[in-house]
């Protein structure tokens, strides 16, 4: 298994088979954002309380788990990356950061979108939202640190540790609705009981939830090939590569 | 390899040393604790003298002054070390880095959140505090300042190696520092209108407990890849 | 279906403005995210590219000098 798992550290291989997994990501990004979003935009029966307001939830939602799944996964693949001294681990981190800040704000704003019609107001300081807020400081944090040092692989390093300390907070997020009485309601899918939406509320929300979660493995997939051919410049292959792409 | 010194004196030795060191240079105690004073006196100024509407925002201005004249102080926590080589000299010494990163630490909370805490009720005076938050001002300072100085230490020691490293730093730990912030001033608030504030003192002590295990080994590690 | 017409659709049960603000800053960021991220990889290889034109330039001045 190691040894296997090994051979995908060699910066080519890893550049390849991140060449052959995008088609199927971007395929089933498109898919399923699609089917979810238009379901959710047209056929899902409008909320009795909130009206048509509610259908921001199907970017809110899927952008705001996704933020912390986000997290996450570039938390794991720093520990990874400075445990087992693995640079691809290292590169698939210093990728998912933008992507991540990026999901992050969607989630702030739609969240913002949707409280000022529900809450009256765009913004209020409660648990879950400055958690949330905390969460964008963090991966910006995390970009400006790896930019910041000119040696990649110890930008990297750094960038590791601030991740792995920034892991504290995502419980916080996630269960700061339950904690604290708080302006933001609670989950509304859960796992283990019956969810607290119907049928047809419920299932484009799944299906988008799924199509962000692709969405961020196919853009962090181009992006890791970038950040390969960036850290690997001097290696033969990579200089067959750009040879090509100027002569084209 | 051997040790040659006990654990307790590794320690004891390196935060004499520090001790002693930041007692010949005074204005590095000094400067960040007029920092403090000033900016808390900059706030009547700005938002008006009416002791009402500074009741209600103490708590909040103490603190958020406390976490600017923390983080200030902390930048030169490693960065003298840094420069003459001697922190290189202690990532090499057989004693555990996490000891000798823990007496540093504690060093500098001795030297900037000590004073701090000592100097805190004097401005709650000036700021009109609620007679009843007194207590708790104090108690969220005592428990929270080491909490600052350990999470503000990690940011330290990743960006010690960077020339540009000061603005920087805030963006890495005043994220950090926002759920010590949150926590001590709803206690003091809960304390101004008489109601049980045990409750946010657990949580900021459990903060303290717990970056005071995990911290030192972050320090240490974050130590490491700055100065390689 | 849920809405009558292309207008009842657009006007959201009156929440239009919030609902496609919510979508239309979603959509471009996500846009802008994607193209940025897609350009990346031509960026990177025509720069290895000039840093490789930049050092046999380096090369062939030096082997005149010899």
């Amino acid at each position: 298994m190691w040894k296997w798992l090994n051979s995908y550290a060699d910066p080519e291989r890893s550049y390849k088979l991140a060449g052959t997994l995008l088609p199927w990501f971007v395929c089933l990004a498109i898919a399923l954002i699609g089917v979810g979003t238009t379901w959710g935009l047209l056929f899902a029966p409008m909320d009795y309380q909130q009206g048509d307001s509610f259908r921001i939830i199907y970017i809110h939602v899927p952008a705001a788990s996704m933020s912390m799944a986000a997290y996450m996964g570039m938390a794991t693949a720093s520990f990874i990356g400075i445990v087992w001294q693995i640079k691809a681990a290292d590169w698939a981190a210093a990728s998912i950061a933008p992507i991540g800040a990026v999901i992050t704000f969607i989630a702030l704003f739609t969240g913002a979108a949707w409280g000022k019609p529900m809450w009256g107001t765009w913004w209020v300081w409660d648990a879950r939202l400055t958690s949330e807020l905390v969460l964008l400081f963090l991966y910006l944090g995390v970009i400006a640190l790896y930019a910041s040092f000119e040696d990649k692989v110890l930008a990297a390093r750094a960038a590791g540790i601030l991740a792995i300390v920034g892991v504290v907070n995502i419980p916080i997020i996630k269960y700061s609705v339950d904690w604290w009485s708080s302006l933001h309601q609670p989950a509304t899918i859960k796992i283990t009981e019956k969810s607290t939406m119907t049928g047809d509320m419920l299932y484009p929300l799944i299906i988008n939830i799924f199509g962000f979660g692709m969405m961020i493995g196919a853009i962090t997939l181009v992006r890791f090939r970038a950040e390969v051919l960036a850290r690997n410049g001097m290696r033969p292959w990579v200089r067959a590569l750009a040879t090509q792409e100027v002569s084209k | 390899m051997k040790r040659g010194i006990s654990y307790t004196k590794a320690f004891t030795t390196l935060l004499q040393r520090d001790l002693r060191i930041a007692i010949r240079h005074r204005g590095d105690i000094f400067n960040p604790l007029l920092f403090f004073i000033l900016v808390v006196t900059l706030f009547p100024l700005g938002i008006g003298p009416e002791p009402q509407v500074l009741t209600r925002v103490a708590p909040g201005i103490i603190w958020v002054a406390a976490l600017l004249a923390s983080m200030l102080s902390l930048e030169r926590l490693f960065k003298a070390d840094y420069n003459d080589g001697s922190l290189e000299q202690m990532l090499l010494s057989p004693q555990p880095l996490v000891i000798l990163v823990l007496a540093k630490v504690f060093a500098h909370w001795i030297l900037t959140g000590v004073p701090l805490i000592l100097v805190a009720p004097l401005l709650a005076v000036l700021l009109h505090l609620d007679s009843n938050s007194y207590v708790a001002l104090m108690a969220t300072l005592a428990l929270g300042t080491p909490v600052l100085s350990l999470l503000g230490a990690i940011g330290v020691a990743l960006t010690v190696g960077l020339r540009k490293g000061g603005v920087l730093l805030s963006l890495l730990i005043l994220p950090l520092y926002i759920p010590v912030l949150i926590f001590a001033t709803s206690a003091i608030d809960s304390a101004s209108i008489n109601l049980p504030y045990s409750g946010q003192l657990a949580i900021i002590g459990a903060m303290l407990i717990g970056s005071l295990i995990m911290a030192p080994f972050a320090i240490g590690a974050s130590l490491r890849v700055s100065t390689n | 279906m849920q809405f009558e017409s292309i207008n009842d659709f657009l006007n959201m049960g009156g929440y239009a403005f919030y609902v496609w603000l919510a979508y239309g800053v979603t959509f471009t960021s996500l846009t802008m995210l994607i193209i940025l991220s897609a350009r990346r990889k031509r960026k990177v290889l025509t720069e290895i590219a000039s840093k490789m034109a930049r050092e046999e330039k380096l090369k062939e001045s030096r082997g005149n000098k010899l």
